[in-house]
Formats: structure tokens, sequence, C-alpha cells
């Protein structure tokens, strides 16, 4: 079974505590929402446990092994995906071979030198129909950088989705996607939740994207982990209320 | 080379353009048998190869060396040390690669796993400082490398021009000089073909992935440091290889022939030239560069005796053989300009990617 823990998670910019000793297990089978202000730390709590930084104090536990010191590939291979909140793609290559390089990650050729690529159908087929999944198929072609800002969010998570993680980490997936994109990730992440073995982290500010797709929410302020339950509950409660949605529920926090 | 690499020139004008190139430096023995005219078609087969090596490095994972002329060094110099202190022999010969590629690839391991992890601009700084304290080091050791004169030495009886197979052949001698010339592009010809099957393997894409944005290729579980670690040994082997080549046509090695820095701008020049990336730019590149080199002058000359015939003011001076470096340069800029993606990337008609 997949496990997941940060224990008393922290780091320090200069004086300032940008995570601070946040300590939290995820569930498999469960979809957890990170939610919190703007300078909550909720991406720096990512990098942390992704791997693209070094905690100050505290560790990352997954699958019962100590991985504070693996280095980010490593946790990828290991079995953490990651998609980015500010869209990261390879901006000269096709469509097609950002996520055809993404699934060779994890097929054994990385290091092949001397076999054509093209030779690897399979990886190329499996690379498509990640495209068709997310609706994506007819742009194969075109270089990432052409594609539309809600286009390059999809290929975003399909460059995700192409590693097969335990664990999916979405950070802010639909943030600057237009209305009728929105769903088509949604959609997407709700497939997701049908394998009980993986876990989902989730960085949202839309507040009806979380209640409609978190079992768990819990919210970072000033670095802190100040609220964990249920949406319901941490939605209702006063110091959700104060420290971060400052609104009535109901209401969109973004 | 489409059935080797996968990878077609994807550009009639380009075909042609290579064909014309390889068919010529094949010919060149029998159409211009002349010294001069085979010296330069071997410094374009060789260059050619040195190029294209480093074109692994620049063009497909984006990392900037200075010490490329050092590896081609270690191979002119291992060739040349061996054949100077064993005497002419076949076993020297092959002393001198079993020493020089090894050792190349070895001083770029270390140079790679010391500083590919870190930012790309303290990789060029170190390859700067070991290229440089290498080139110093070849000429204070005088005992071994001849210092600032280099080494001469012989080449085994079937490589000398003294050994003539055929005497005359359709008016041209066939001699060990040719053998020696066939030996160069061959060798160079399969060096390239074999990189330009490394990048268009997994590997080479990773590479490619790494010069787009070495972040996202290490989020998606790449341990980039290895794949850039071993582009740059194969880069050093290749380049090594070359200078074993370069050595054995002059059969000299030398600081000024094989590590001095004015050779790094030259291949720097000719990769831009034939286009980054691409690797079929590395014969293009070499091939106008090393032209333009050694018959500009020429050309140059017979301009200016004409344009003074005709009594032209100002051309005759302009045009003067003592001015081919200006008009050299001049060249260089106009490529650059109008051709960003080189002639490799003109001629499949891209424009320069947006970075």
């Amino acid at each position: 079974m997949t496990t997941l823990e940060t224990q008393n998670l922290t780091i320090r910019f200069g004086g300032h505590v940008a995570v601070n000793a946040v300590s939290c297990a995820f569930r498999p089978g469960e979809l957890t929402a990170i939610v919190g202000p703007n300078g909550a730390g909720k991406t720096t709590y990512f990098n942390l446990i992704s791997g693209q930084l070094r905690p100050s104090e505290g560790s990352v536990l997954f699958d019962g092994q100590d991985i504070t010191n693996l280095s980010a590939p490593l946790r990828t291979r290991a079995g953490l995906g990651r998609a980015f909140q500010l869209t990261n793609l390879f901006p000269n290559l096709s469509v097609e071979e950002n996520v055809r390089l993404a699934v060779q990650a994890h097929s054994g050729t990385q290091y092949d030198m001397l076999r054509p690529w093209r030779t690897r159908r399979d990886l190329i087929e499996r690379a498509d129909a990640i495209l068709d999944s997310v609706a994506l198929g007819a742009r194969r072609d075109v270089a990432a950088t052409a594609l539309s800002h809600g286009d390059q969010r999809k290929l975003e998570v399909a460059l995700m989705m192409a590693l097969q993680p335990k664990v999916y980490m979405f950070d802010e997936p639909t943030a600057g996607m237009s209305v009728d994109e929105v769903p088509v990730v949604l959609d997407l992440i709700a497939r997701l939740k049908n394998d009980a073995s993986k876990i989902i982290l989730l960085v949202e500010h839309k507040m009806d994207v979380v209640r409609s797709l978190a079992d768990r929410i819990i919210v970072l302020h000033n670095g802190q982990l100040v609220a964990d339950g249920k949406p319901a509950e941490v939605i209702a409660s006063p110091i959700v209320q104060e420290a971060y949605l400052g609104i009535a529920p109901g209401k969109n926090a973004a | 080379m489409i059935i080797l690499s996968g990878d077609p020139p994807r550009s009639r004008a380009l075909s042609i353009l290579l064909i014309a190139i390889i068919v010529a430096l094949a010919a060149v023995p029998f159409l211009f048998p002349g010294a001069k005219a085979m010296n330069v078609a071997s410094k374009i087969c060789i260059f050619a190869a040195l190029v294209a090596s480093y074109d692994l490095l620049l063009g497909y994972t984006g990392t900037v060396s200075f010490a490329h002329t050092m590896f081609y060094g270690i191979g002119s110099y291992a060739i040349a040390i061996a054949l100077y202190g064993m005497g002419p022999s076949w076993a020297a010969i092959a002393v001198g690669i079993a020493v020089g590629l090894p050792l190349a690839a070895l001083l770029a391991l270390g140079i790679g796993l010391f500083s590919l992890r870190v930012e790309a601009i303290f990789f060029a700084m170190i390859t700067l400082a070991v290229a440089s304290a290498f080139l110093v080091l070849a000429s204070q050791l005088s005992w071994l490398t001849g210092g600032e004169d280099g080494r001469s030495f012989q080449l085994p009886e079937l490589l000398r021009p003294g050994t003539v197979f055929v005497k005359d052949f359709f008016g041209v001698s066939i001699n060990g000089r040719t053998l020696t010339y066939y030996i160069v592009f061959f060798a160079s010809a399969a060096m390239i073909l074999g990189l330009l099957r490394v990048v268009n393997s997994p590997f080479g894409r990773v590479l490619q992935a790494v010069r787009e944005n070495r972040f996202r290729a290490e989020a998606l579980g790449y341990r980039t440091v290895f794949h850039l670690t071993y582009a740059n040994c194969l880069a050093a082997v290749v380049a090594a290889s070359a200078g074993v080549l370069n050595a054995m046509w002059l059969r000299y090695a030398g600081p000024d022939t094989s590590l001095s820095f004015a050779i790094m701008l030259d291949i720097l020049l000719m990769v831009v030239i034939g286009g980054m990336g691409t690797m079929y730019g590395a014969v293009i590149g070499a091939a106008v560069f090393i032209l333009a080199q050694n018959y500009l002058q020429a050309l140059m000359g017979v301009a200016s005796n004409a344009a003074a015939e005709a009594g032209l003011p100002l051309l005759p001076g302009l045009l003067h053989p003592d001015r081919w470096l200006l008009w050299l340069g001049l060249l260089f800029v106009a490529s650059v300009y109008f051709f960003p993606t080189g002639i490799v990337g003109r001629l499949r008609g891209v424009t320069r990617p947006k970075s």
C-alpha cells in the first residue's frame, strides 16, 4: 500500500519560514486538497515533497522509506508524479514528443544510444493515447509553445499521467483556463480517483472545484498546517473562515 | 544515413548539397591530386567529425564547452608521441589510440561529474580552465611533447607517399598518401554516422529534453547529470579520434594545429554556420568554412587584379588578398545574420525557435 507522510517538515529562506513543521499523512484512494492564501507555502510544500527543494528540518516518508535526501529524478522514479503550477514543458518539442519523453522515462531506454527512438512504436502509441485522454490528440504535431494556455495546462497534466505515478500532485491544474476547458481536467482527476491505490494531492484556489473533488482538505497558513478534515467541516471551521476564506462559505475564493 | 538514424535531411536542397560534398570529398584524390587540395579535403573530413561531436554538446544538450580542442589535442599528441617514441609501426598507432581515447574519455568523465551537476556557466568556466592548463602543460613538457615545436613523426611504410600502389591510374598515382586520405575519409564518415545514430536514439531525445528544459527533464525522472556526462565523454572520444586522424594526416602534432583556442573558435563558427542541433550542419559548416579559409584569399587576388586592370577605383585595394580576413569576417557576420538557424535550418525552412 502506498503511503506518503511528512514529519515536522520545515524550510527556511533566510529568516522567512516558508513551511513550518508540517506533519501530515496521506492515504491512498483519497484526494487531499491543499488550500490556503497566496504565499501560504502550498507550492513550497509540494516542492519539498517532490524533491525540488530540500527541507531545513523534518523528513518525507514514502512507502515507509525516508526519501528526504533523494533527488527529484529519483523521487519521480520511485512514484511521485508532479504537475507544475507554472507551465513547465519542453517548449520547442512537439506535443507528442513532450509526452513521449515522459513515457520513455520509465521504459528502461533512457541510456539506449544505439537504437532509433522511432523503433519503439509502443512508446509513441502510449503517448498518443494519453494525449487523446486529455483531448490534445489533434494537436500532437505542433510545438508545445504554440499551444494555448489552457492546452499547455492540459499537456502539463498529460506529462504527469504518462509517468503512471503512485502519487499525483496537481498544482492548480485549472489556473488560467477558460471555463469550457476546466471540465476536461476535472474529469481526468475524478477518473483518477477511481483507482483506490493512488494518492492524489491537489493545490487549488477554486472552492467549488475543491468541494466537488476533495475527500479531505488541509489548510496552510503562513507555512503552518492550521486545519485538516472533511471538506464540509474544514470550510465551516472558524479558523479557516478567519485565516483563509474571509468570506461566507459558498463563494469562490479565487 | 536515413536507414542508420531514421532522421532524413528533410530537405531536397540539403540532400543534394550533402551528396555533392560527400562525392566531391570521395573523388578529391582523383580529381585534384595536388597537395593543397588533398590537405583541404582531409581537413574538411576531420573537422566535419570534430564539429559534429561538438554539435552533440552545444546543439543537442545546450552545453557550452571550451575544452573540445583539448580532447582533439589529446588524440593528436597520443598518436604523435607513440609514433615518435616507438618508431613508425602499426603497434605504435594502436598504442596511441589505446592510450589517447580512454584518456580523453576519463578526463571528460571527471570534468562532467564534477561540473555538470550545476549551472551551465560553471561547466563552461571549468572547461576553459582545464583546457588552458592543458595547453600550458603541453608546451612546457617539452621532453614529452616537443614543446612549442611539437612532434614530427613518420607513418608506417604503407601510409607513406613513397609507397606506390598504382603508378598511373588515369594519370593519377595511387600511393600511401591516397590510402591515408581514405582512412581519414571513412573514419570521419563513420564517426558522423555514429553520432547521427546517437542523437536519434532514446538517449539523444533525452539530450534535447535537457536542452529544452533541464528542470522538467529531472522532474520526469531523468537523472540528467548522467546523460550530460555520457554525451560529454562521447564527444570527447570522437574529438580525440579526429585528433588522431589530424596528426596522422599532418605527420605532426603541435599546439597550433590541435590545441589552440583559434581552433576552438573555428569549431564554434562551423557549428553555428552549419546549423546547431542538426548533425548534418557539421558537414556543411566544415566544408563552407574551410573552403572559404583556404580559397578566399586566392579568389580575392584574382578579383583584385581584374579590378585593377579594369581601372576601377578603390576596389583593387578592398579586394587585395591581404584583406581576406576582413571579408571572411564579413561573410560570417552575414551568414549568422541571414541564417540564424544555420545553413541546414535555412534549407529546412525553419525559423529560429523562440527561446
